[in-house]
């Protein structure tokens, strides 16, 4: 059965129907890729499957588990995590809190707890610290720790984005332009660090991208959007070459 | 790595132990010029305002700079907590129940019962952002003023008769009591605010505020501030830690009007004590000591407080030299060249570079 399960999903704001019927089915551990033109729906697409918006019609199932209607808060606990186009940090703490933000169902300790440092307190830190500190590790930048969030260069900004959305433990990862502004060797390096995600937290990654590189270079997977209609989807290679799709958005 | 973390860990706490110090030290100095006879009369009474306003402004601080949303009520949970602890103490006044004792319940209540408030009013409030929240606190902070000033509660044999007409609308008995009596309040109650006792309080808010902030839950409120698209998407659970960080922000402010009640005999919910003008003043506290900064705060009332009682010989200048002294402390606070200056003499002063405490 496939991870991810999305039938005939559909959303209008006013009289444009910004998605229309919507199909995707990712496996587990795969790398899927959603491209298409400025303004095709692929952020609306994230938004419906992390509830921001509420879908007109259609179905979205995570492991099985119907999604519509539930609250970004419940989706996130049932196992999707995002990052954001425009980056979205905590930026007036440090980068390990913004982890540890993300660590905050895995390891919780009352608010009085909190308040009178009871044991669990310190328990609790002390392996979220840890945890926090692993998962830093993993994107180079244990190092930076105790640094502002948004004191980070723009590359590092985006990497503690997945970190930190990697920290809630989902099932399936949903990175939005994740390359959107990185130069030709940050881009490079970030394919590097998503293939290594994927293999080493057995990850399943669904990704918005412009970057041609990127997408032939690392999805297994994709479709492509244009005006909310899926115009083709399927094994990349194959779907790059489709007339239609070259048309749309490669141009010719 | 793990050094790094305990480093991290010893500046917060250095950070919220220079602050007790600070205060416990002010305290000691003042006793001293205090039992010494260098400080006049009027000064002596200002006392327990301080540690009122200090208590309050660290209560909002947690709302305003922590959470990130704008109160402008919070004279209003101020008033709460005043008025039902004044209600407890004047019907416990007869019962022969030991002063301390009836003190630290009526604190309790008081909190409560401002908790109480925050909580309900914050339920619909929380929902609405920005210039709206503040709007909307505003008006909660003056229905409850005039609401209590419209409120009779009196008591006889029978029990308790509540009116929101006039006094003999009560229909009490000839040894019947009136214990809340419209716009003129509640009168006759024990003065039992003490210096020490409001530096206790005040220590002991600090210490809620700054632990809070440091844990679990503080983070939390801390993420709904800097984004609150992104903490959604985390999992926190943005209404649950808003209603949280408000109800404590509201319980402070509430266990500072306990103070108030029993620091003067007769309390009433007048626009001076209670009313926007009071709510302003501790968001000017909490602005000017910087957002974020619990000490800030606490030096902010200190310091604005005292100002005006000390200028009173200079009569028609006192409000245009307090005013000049608003602007220099924003421009000490805030102003980047004036903090890039601060920070440089800083690093003269003691060799190396001195980053900015908690």
């Amino acid at each position: 059965m496939a991870l991810l399960e999305v039938r005939n999903l559909s959303i209008s704001f006013g009289g444009l129907k910004a998605v229309d019927s919507f199909e995707l089915q990712i496996e587990k551990n795969q790398l899927y890729g959603l491209i298409g033109p400025n303004g095709a729906g692929k952020t609306t697409v994230f938004n419906l499957l992390t509830g921001v918006y509420k879908p007109d019609e259609g179905y979205i199932g995570l492991d099985g588990v119907d999604l519509v209607g539930k609250r970004t808060i419940d989706i996130n606990q049932e196992g999707i995590a995002r990052t954001f186009q425009n980056i979205r940090l905590f930026g007036q703490q440090t980068v390990l809190d913004n982890v540890k933000i993300g660590l905050h169902h895995e390891y919780p300790y009352s608010t009085f707890t909190g308040i009178f440092r009871l044991p669990r307190y310190h328990k609790m830190e002390k392996a979220m610290n840890e945890k926090a500190l692993e998962l830093l590790d993993v994107f180079g930048m244990a190092d930076k720790a105790e640094y502002l969030s948004s004191n980070l260069p723009y590359g590092q900004q985006r990497k503690l984005e997945i970190a930190r959305a990697l920290a809630t433990n989902p099932k399936l990862l949903l990175l939005d332009e994740p390359a959107a502004g990185m130069n030709p060797n940050e881009t490079k390096e970030l394919m590097d660090t998503i293939r290594f995600v994927r293999d080493k937290f057995d990850m399943t990654i669904l990704l918005i991208e412009h970057d041609m590189n990127l997408v032939s270079g690392i999805c297994e997977e994709i479709t492509v959007l244009n005006f909310g209609q899926i115009l083709a989807s399927g094994e990349t290679k194959t779907v790059l070459k489709n007339p239609e799709v070259i048309k749309a958005y490669l141009g010719e | 790595m793990a050094k790094l973390n305990i480093k991290k860990m010893n500046k917060n706490f250095r950070g919220q132990l220079i602050t007790y110090a600070m205060v416990i030290i002010a305290f000691v100095v003042m006793q001293i010029l205090i039992a010494s006879g260098s400080v006049s009369y009027l000064l002596q009474g200002l006392m327990v305002p301080l540690c009122i306003y200090s208590i309050v402004a660290v209560g909002l601080n947690l709302c305003v700079g922590y959470l990130g949303e704008l109160s402008l009520g919070h004279a209003g949970f101020m008033c709460v907590g005043a008025f039902s602890s004044a209600f407890f103490t004047k019907c416990m006044l007869n019962t022969g129940m030991n002063e301390t004792v009836r003190f630290l319940l009526a604190l309790v209540i008081g909190t409560l019962t401002a908790a109480l408030f925050g909580y309900l009013i914050g339920i619909p409030v929380l929902r609405l952002r920005g210039d709206y929240l503040a709007i909307v606190t505003l008006a909660f902070g003056e229905i409850i003023k005039n609401v209590i000033n419209v409120l009779y509660i009196g008591r006889d044999s029978r029990g308790f008769h509540f009116s929101m007409k006039d006094a003999t609308a009560l229909g009490l008995e000839e040894d019947g009591e009136v214990i809340v009596n419209g716009a003129k309040g509640i009168m006759r109650i024990p003065s039992q605010s003490t210096f020490l006792i409001g530096v206790i309080l005040l220590l002991i808010a600090l210490f809620i505020c700054f632990q809070l902030v440091n844990s679990r839950s503080g983070r939390a409120i801390m993420a709904i501030r800097d984004n609150r698209i992104a903490a959604e998407s985390v999992g926190i659970n943005i209404t649950g830690y808003k209603l949280l960080a408000f109800t404590i922000s509201a319980a402070i402010a509430g266990a500072g009007g306990v103070l108030y009640a029993h620091n003067l005999a007769t309390l009433t919910a007048q626009p001076a004590n209670f009313g926007y003008n009071m709510s302003i003043m501790i968001l000017v506290f909490v602005v000017l000591g910087g957002m974020g900064s619990f000490r800030g705060s606490v030096i902010a009332a200190v310091l604005l407080t005292m100002i005006p009682e000390i200028l009173r010989g200079l009569a028609d200048y006192r409000m245009l030299i307090y005013s000049i002294i608003l602007i220099a402390m924003m421009l000490f606070n805030w102003s980047p060249k004036f903090v890039a200056f601060r920070q440089a003499q800083m690093e003269k002063l003691f060799g190396k570079k001195k980053k900015e405490a908690v």
